[in-house]
């Protein structure tokens, strides 16, 4: 990793530089500037950087910093991992992660979906982790089905190793045309983009339709069968099975997750680190105690505490992330929910109502945020008593202390955070 | 309508891509606070429409369900044995694209529509993406249409329909209207849950069925409207 030309390290240590600049000067953490500057200079740089190391790459709708996280932690047991932990999932980010650790021997890298198909091509990375994929900020992100399609070109005629979730059809659909796949069952709780079969359009037969966005029963969950009623396409034989906290190996060993991380949703994203980790020559009695260091990521999962409360901060982005925050707020504690509609949210609040919001009725449950009207109507159609608040704070001294549970989208979340310092 | 208000949400498999649900709900809550009982009637797009339901709706999507959508509303025949009975339809984004005679395919090419609406579509330069805000016809007696829209259509409206509106932020139809009406169809761009920012013209669909409606406690919905009106129109 220290071959690299005269011209990349130059690039690499002024991108460095940079960095560390936007850190000290309080503008962020630096992985995009830092990552940006080294490009401009050596636009083959991430080839470079990524050249000689065993690289995974992590993509989804849901989950990739949390997996990223995962997979570097159990990755640690092998040697150094250079890895992009703050989710800077561009190639500016990509370049910055490997080039702030350019001995590590392994690379872990979250990739934005839409960048997948490029960052894979410029890196030859040797494995790629695909969990799921759904509907997600539409007034910018691209039809994920057109996503999957790019996945599958992408993909074609390389020896890449995907580890992808079978129980999503779309996801399943992009990852198919590798030349190797392991199949992991990792389940699947959002299924209003999977009705339909993404190799001929025909009705998929699954458990669970005309739910609206609903929760699904424990069996209609637990049942994750798939298969289109007009073609071939059907879901894989699955290598690995996740069945609650339970993970089966491809040799038929069970193994107890226990990790620390809360929800279904993240003993998904383990399952899925086992089978990646076990690729990269770890098995999972090695990996698995690995996996249950890892308590919050960037903030996510984190309690924080003030005046005597303590607020468990969940972050959901899109109607699946909200199905899986809401799988792990508890339904005894008063909930605050922050919703914003800046760039990075999406501007255009119509998913509010693709959310069933009623399983929080019964529930304390205050809302904040810019777009805390289009929350509060929605709230009221579907019958779910609820307390507005014109801010974050005035939410919080609304309550009693005690345990609060809070879920927030991606600039209400980051604007929690600030307010707490990032010290989480 | 009988015993009951039955709302038939066509093909959410195919054509639910953004808060299309929303129309749904609120067609339900605001029937449910008048006391009349609603039944919601989900059908796939593999299953035959039912022609004696009383509204429909049909939602966005994006150019391939689109296409295969109007190929099977085409070939089931239901949908026009309603809207021929007189019953109410809101038709959204890629669904009103089909209502018309034709819409734009993946590569623009022309796509044959369902011809319930008097409307021809096609694919425009960009995309249209952002907050409207437009004057609903006097003819309809409505407040301002407020709603988002995010689509590259470009709809020419025919003799056989009237503009639902003329926008004052934002693009719609591409002519400086929003939206078409005929009969008890109603078409528009404003995707996902546009009834929740206008229930006035859910009001309007229900009406058309149960006859005129008594008013409710309009306060969430009405504050939405305020914030977004002041957000988006000029002065």
């Amino acid at each position: 990793m220290s071959q690299l030309p005269m011209r990349a390290q130059l690039a690499s240590a002024l991108g460095r530089t940079a960095a560390t600049l936007s850190r000290a000067t309080g503008r962020g953490d630096g992985s995009v500037i830092g990552g940006r500057v080294g490009l401009m200079l050596e636009p083959d740089l991430l080839r470079k950087l990524a050249a000689d190391r065993k690289l995974v790459l992590v993509s989804a709708t849901n989950g990739k910093t949390t997996t990223t996280r995962l997979i570097t932690s159990a990755l640690q047991e092998l040697g150094d991992v250079a890895t992009n932990a703050f989710g800077a999932n561009m190639p500016a980010g990509h370049v910055s992660a490997l080039a702030s650790n350019k001995a590590a021997p392994y690379g872990v890298l979250e990739v934005d979906e839409k960048y997948l198909p490029e960052v894979l091509d410029t890196t030859e990375a040797g494995v790629v982790c695909l969990m799921n994929l759904s509907r997600d900020q539409m007034d910018r992100a691209a039809e994920i089905w057109l996503l999957a399609q790019k996945w599958r070109r992408a993909l074609a005629g390389r020896p890449t190793h995907v580890i992808a979730n079978c129980d999503d059809p779309l996801v399943t659909w992009g990852a198919s045309t590798a030349a190797r796949v392991t199949w992991v069952a990792a389940g699947q709780r959002w299924r209003e983009d999977s009705w339909c079969c993404p190799e001929c359009g025909g009705p998929l037969d699954r458990a669970g339709f005309g739910h609206g966005g609903q929760g699904l029963t424990a069996a209609q969950l637990a049942d994750t069968r798939w298969a289109c009623r007009e073609c071939s396409f059907r879901r894989p034989e699955p290598d690995w099975v996740l069945d609650g906290e339970y993970v089966t190996d491809p040799r038929g060993q069970h193994w107890r997750l226990d990790i620390q991380l809360p929800g279904q949703a993240n003993r998904a994203n383990a399952a899925v680190a086992l089978a990646v980790a076990e690729t990269l020559g770890l098995d999972p009695g090695r990996a698995l105690p690995r996996l249950r260091t890892v308590t919050s990521v960037a903030g996510r999962y984190t309690t924080v505490e003030r005046d005597g409360r303590s607020l468990r901060l969940l972050l959901a982005k899109n109607p699946a992330g909200w199905l899986e925050a809401f799988d792990v707020a508890d339904p005894a504690l008063p909930i605050i929910l922050s919703v914003n509609a800046q760039g990075p949210d999406g501007r255009d609040t119509s998913w509010l109502w693709d959310v069933d919001y009623r399983i929080l009725r019964g529930r304390p449950v205050l809302v904040t945020g810019e777009r805390r009207r289009d929350l509060a109507l929605r709230l009221a159609v579907a019958e779910v008593p609820f307390q507005l608040c014109d801010s974050f704070e005035r939410a919080v001294a609304a309550l009693a202390p005690g345990k609060i549970d809070v879920i927030a989208n991606y600039t209400a979340f980051q604007q929690i955070r600030a307010e707490f310092g990032r010290a989480v | 309508m009988q015993s009951e208000l039955s709302i038939v949400w066509i093909y959410p498999d195919l054509l639910s891509t953004y808060g299309d649900q929303g129309n749904v709900l609120v067609l339900e809550q605001r029937a449910r606070a008048r006391g009349i009982r609603t039944r919601t009637i989900h059908v796939r797009s593999s299953d035959p429409v039912p022609q004696q339901g009383d509204v429909y709706l049909i939602g966005g999507g994006e150019d391939r369900p689109q296409i295969l959508g109007a190929e099977r509303l085409r070939r089931d025949g239901g949908l026009h044995a309603a809207i021929q009975r007189g019953a109410a339809m809101l038709a959204v984004c890629a669904g009103y694209q089909i209502m018309g005679t034709v819409f734009g395919g993946e590569e623009g090419q022309p796509v044959p529509g369902l011809g319930l609406l008097d409307i021809s579509s096609g694919r425009g330069e960009r995309r249209a993406v952002g907050e409207l805000a437009a004057e609903v016809d006097p003819a309809l007696g409505l407040p301002t249409l407020t709603g988002f829209e995010n689509h590259m259509g470009v709809t020419r409206l025919g003799a056989g329909v009237r503009p639902l509106s003329r926008t004052i932020v934002g693009t719609g139809n591409g002519d400086g209207t929003e939206g078409c009406y005929a009969g008890r169809v109603i078409g528009t761009y404003l995707h996902g849950p546009a009834l929740a920012r206008n229930p006035a013209l859910a009001d309007l669909l229900l009406s058309w069925v149960t006859g005129p409606l008594p008013p409710i406690d309009d306060s969430w919905y009405q504050a939405l409207r305020d914030e977004r009106l002041q957000t988006v129109l000029p002065g």
